[in-house]
Order: C-alpha cells, then structure tokens, then sequence
C-alpha cells in the first residue's frame, strides 16, 4: 500500500487562533478514511490545506507523493474535493459546469463520455441542461460530487457531503461513494453524522481543538475501554427495594420499577446478572441492552480532550 | 503548460459575459450613444479640437476608447468579486491552473468584452459621421494595450475587494473620474496649465490619446510615449496581479 496523503506537522494560524496544531496523520491508498470532531476542529481547515485552497503556516502535505505548494499540479489532478459549502455558478447549466470543470483539468471533449456516466450515477441526466440556480439544495450537492469526479482522480476528499439531505440521497450518495471505494479510489470522509463514520469508513481520526485526539481502525476504536461496557435495562413487575450485593455496584440508576446496571464485556455476564436478579425475587417485565457506539466512542474522548 | 485548462477559464470568462449581453453589452452600447448623441449635438457647434476635424468625429475615439476600457475593468473585475463573494471560486482554485494562465484567461477576456462592446459603438456611431482612419494597427493595438491593461487592474481590484461596495467604490471613485478627466470629450490643450499638468499622470489619458491618433494621425502627446506609458502600466499591474494570484491574497484564505 502506498500513500495517498502525507500530513506531516501542519500548523495553521488564523491571527491568535491555533486552528492545526501539528497533525500528522499518513492516508494509505484504498483507504476509507474517516476524519471526525466537532465544529470547529479544524477538519475543514485540514481538508483546505490538502486541497491547496488554504497555505499551511507550517508543515507539508503530500498527495500521492506530489507536494501541495511546489508540486500543486500534479497534486491537484491526484485529488478530487466535495466542498462543504453548496457552492455554484449561477450562469451555467450542469452540462456546462462539469464540462468547464473536465476542461480545467486539460480534459476535452473526449471526457464527455465520462461526464454523462457520472451524470447518470448520480440521477442528473434529466437535469443536464438545466440552469444550476433551478435545481434543489440535493441536486447542487450531486452536482458538486460530478465536478469533484470529473477528472477521475485517485484521492476523493469530501468535506460533510450528506450534511442537509434527506435520507434518500444520503442512501444514493453512501451507495455512490462505496462504489468508488471499491473501484479503487482513496476516500477521506469527514462526517457530523457518526453512524455515517462507522458504516463507512475502515480507520479514523477525530481531531479536537487542531489536534489528532485519536487515529484507528474503526475495529480499534470501537474495542476501546467504553465500548467494552454493556447497559442493561430491566423494567420490573413490583418495584425494587433491595438489590442483590453482587450487582449493587454495578446499578447506574434505580427507580422503583426500572433499574439501570452497567456491566463489562469481559468480566461479566448479563446471565449471572439476570440469575442474580431472579434469585433475590425480581421479577423481570421487559430488558433492554445497549452498548457503546462510535458516538460514545467519539464524545468520552472529544471529552476527555478538552 | 496547462493549455486547454486557459482556454476553458478564457472560454467560461466569456460565456459568463455573454450569456448576459443585454447587460454587459448592449446597455454600455446605449449609455455611450446617449453620450454620442448628447455632447455632439450640444458642442459641434460650439468646440473646435483639432484643425479640419469635427468636435463629433473627435468625440467618437474618446467615447469608444472609455467603453472600451470601462467594460475590460467590469468583466475582470465583476467576476472575481461574484466568484468570491458566492464560493465558486474554489473551483477555479481546486483546479492545476498556474497564475499566468489564470491570469491570462481573465485578461483575454476581459480584452474581448472590451473590443466587442467598443466595436458596437464604433459601428452604430459611424452612421452618424464620417470617420478617418490613420493607422488601423495603431488604433487595434491601442484598444487591445487598453483593454488589457483595465482587465488587469479588474483583477486586481477584485483580488482586493471583499464586498460588492468595495468594488463599486473603486469603480466610481477611481476609474469613473479618470476616464472622464482622460481627454474623451476634450483636448487637454483647453484645460488650464495645471488641469493640463495633471492630466499627464492619468494613464488612461496616454490610452485615449493614443487610440485617437489611429483614427486622426493627430494626438495631444506623441503616440511613442503614449504607448510606453500604457504598455509600462500593463506590465507594473500584470507583475501585481500574478504576485497577488501567487500569493493567493483573499483567495487562499
């Protein structure tokens, strides 16, 4: 495997605001790179440095071995950039922006070939001719997504690409995106939507305060400490007075007939905890169980990282 | 070089103006004849500029000249500052476009526009009068060093302007009085010794001159130095605007 995008020590500075304090981060070819924080973690600034639409103060990045500041063409035909904003150009059709935006990349008309596959991929062929001011917000973002595929590039870097559409098109577009992941493409994915994160992506990043807080595979971040924890909600027939001592360290809440017990992958079992209750005469009306998500994962250490 | 990656930001430049001719050609067309068809009717009688020339002839040069100029500023300029203001500038920038060929696209342009507009007021008001032509390569070099040269101080104003009002102010406090004060309705040799004096440190004045001398073979100043001046005000201006694009001031950013 080589490296898609080489990130080694980046610092950027907005007047007294430290926005990237450092990052390193190294993105293999084929990955499906996740790259989480909350607002203002400095993700995007990150992803405007890879894409040479910001200047790191300090630092280098690399795409596929070319340099973003001396090397910037070839680093600029390695990569494509969803944009986060829904960014357009209100005099052109969509025929004619993925048109210009293939020519710009020293592509002509035998791209066309290409731009009407991706038009079909992505639902806008009865729109091609259509003004980009008449479509909808959904539309625009399918848009964006043609223009940063236009010229096939290896490295695919979306910046929020489902924010704001509905749940049809972020079907279409996880679709769309697991294809290209297939066909070989690198895709750097960052994400409000977690669930998005731990569908997709195969290793993660979460960025707090321009800072790497963790990097792992999604396996590896979900094994962590707080997804070794299991929570299991028992709703009761009477409710509860005493608890049996084995398990009264591990109830988390208790409220006459609901009660809330916090056990560990490793060291417990629900079946001892269950028999525990029974033997104390509780009866049981209903269970819940729920464990840790990357959402947990993500907010004990954004938390644990102010 | 990145050739065809030029010629789609030179071919976008001008659909973009193109697609809204009414307002980036044919209204500049109509203010100017209003100018023609005003000033010639009030002053023929009145204003004699140069020996055997009439004050209508002499008015064509100058008004085709400030069109031209005018409307090489607008489109460099107008587009920057909607591409900024918008967004969609980043796909100009995402793009492996050097700074000479963006730089050359918006002033190539920014020439067309300039020459497409000025040629509609040269045609419409040559039905009115008799018009010369001294040298037509003086007069086709001096539209295009003119165009060029406001095609990139656009750029620079777009590159440094944040705001629409920004634009508009530099629009009507910078270029708006210097091409009215550049000689288009008169001959700076009516002006008073210092209105005179001034007059020589407005670029757009060498620009007008020179243009007029292509149809006239008569000039305020000598056309050598008219041409030094606008081709030295072309080459202080492009080195500004590539720098600026190198840098990536308020692009990058």
């Amino acid at each position: 495997m080589t490296t898609a995008i080489e990130i080694a020590g980046v610092h950027k500075h907005y007047g007294a605001l430290h926005a990237l304090k450092g990052i390193d981060l190294s993105i293999q070819r084929g990955e499906f790179f996740g790259l989480l924080g909350p607002n203002g973690a400095g993700k995007s600034t990150l992803i405007n440095i890879i894409a040479g639409l910001t200047r790191a103060n300090e630092g280098r990045v690399a795409v596929l071995g070319h340099d973003v500041v001396d090397d910037y063409r070839n680093a600029r035909r390695c990569l494509g950039v969803v944009p986060q904003e829904l960014v357009y150009d209100a005099f052109f059709t969509v025929r004619e922006v993925l048109r210009i935006q293939s020519g710009y990349f020293g592509l002509g008309k035998e791209n066309d070939v290409w731009i009407d596959k991706l038009m079909d991929a992505l639902k806008l062929t009865d729109k091609a001719d259509t003004n980009m001011r008449a479509l909808s917000g959904g539309m625009k973002r399918r848009v964006l997504i043609a223009q940063a595929l236009v010229h096939k590039p290896d490295v695919v870097v979306l910046d929020e690409p489902t924010a704001g559409v509905d749940v049809e098109l972020r079907k279409l577009l996880w679709t769309f995106i697991r294809e290209l992941h297939h066909e070989g493409h690198t895709i750097v994915l960052t994400t409000h939507y977690l669930e998005e994160a731990e569908t997709l992506c195969d290793r993660i990043a979460i960025l707090n305060h321009g800072k790497t807080v963790a990097l792992d595979t999604k396996q590896g971040l979900l094994n962590s400490e707080i997804c070794r924890k299991i929570l299991l909600s028992v709703t009761t027939v009477q409710p509860v007075t005493i608890m049996p001592p084995e398990i009264k360290d591990k109830v988390r809440a208790l409220q006459e007939n609901y009660i809330e017990i916090e056990i560990h992958k490793d060291s417990d079992s629900i079946a001892n905890v269950l028999d525990s209750l029974r033997k104390a005469g509780i009866e049981i009306a209903d269970l819940q169980t729920t464990r840790a998500d990357l959402e947990d994962v993500f907010m004990d250490i954004t938390y644990r990282n102010p | 070089m990145n050739s065809r990656g030029f010629y789609t930001l030179f071919y976008k430049e001008s659909l973009r103006f193109y697609k809204v001719a009414l307002q980036t050609i044919v209204a500049p067309v109509i203010t100017t004849l209003l100018y023609f068809l005003v000033f010639s009717h009030v002053l023929e009688k009145h204003m004699t500029v140069y020996d055997n020339v009439s004050y209508t002839s002499f008015l064509i040069p100058g008004l085709v000249m400030m069109t031209v100029i005018q409307n090489a500023f607008a489109n460099s300029s107008s587009s920057l500052i909607q591409s900024k203001v918008s967004g969609n500038i980043v796909f100009m920038l995402l793009a492996p476009l050097s700074y000479l060929e963006v730089y050359l696209a918006f002033v190539s342009a920014s020439i067309l526009r300039g020459l497409l507009v000025g040629t509609g007021v040269y045609i419409i008001t040559i039905l009115f009068v008799t018009l010369p032509i001294y040298n037509l390569a003086i007069l086709i070099l001096f539209a295009i060093l003119g165009s060029a040269v406001m095609g990139t101080l656009g750029m620079v104003a777009g590159i440094w302007a944040e705001k629409f009002d920004q634009l508009a102010g530099f629009q009507n406090f910078v270029i708006l009085p210097l091409s009215f004060l550049s000689g288009v309705f008169y001959s700076i040799h009516s002006l008073p010794d210092f209105w005179q004096k001034l007059s020589h440190f407005n670029p757009f004045f060498y620009m007008i001159d020179g243009f007029r001398y292509g149809f006239f073979g008569i000039s305020d100043v000598n056309p050598v130095i008219s041409i030094t001046v606008t081709v030295l005000s072309l080459l202080l201006l492009s080195a500004t605007t590539i720098y600026l694009l190198k840098r990536g001031y308020k692009l990058r950013n």
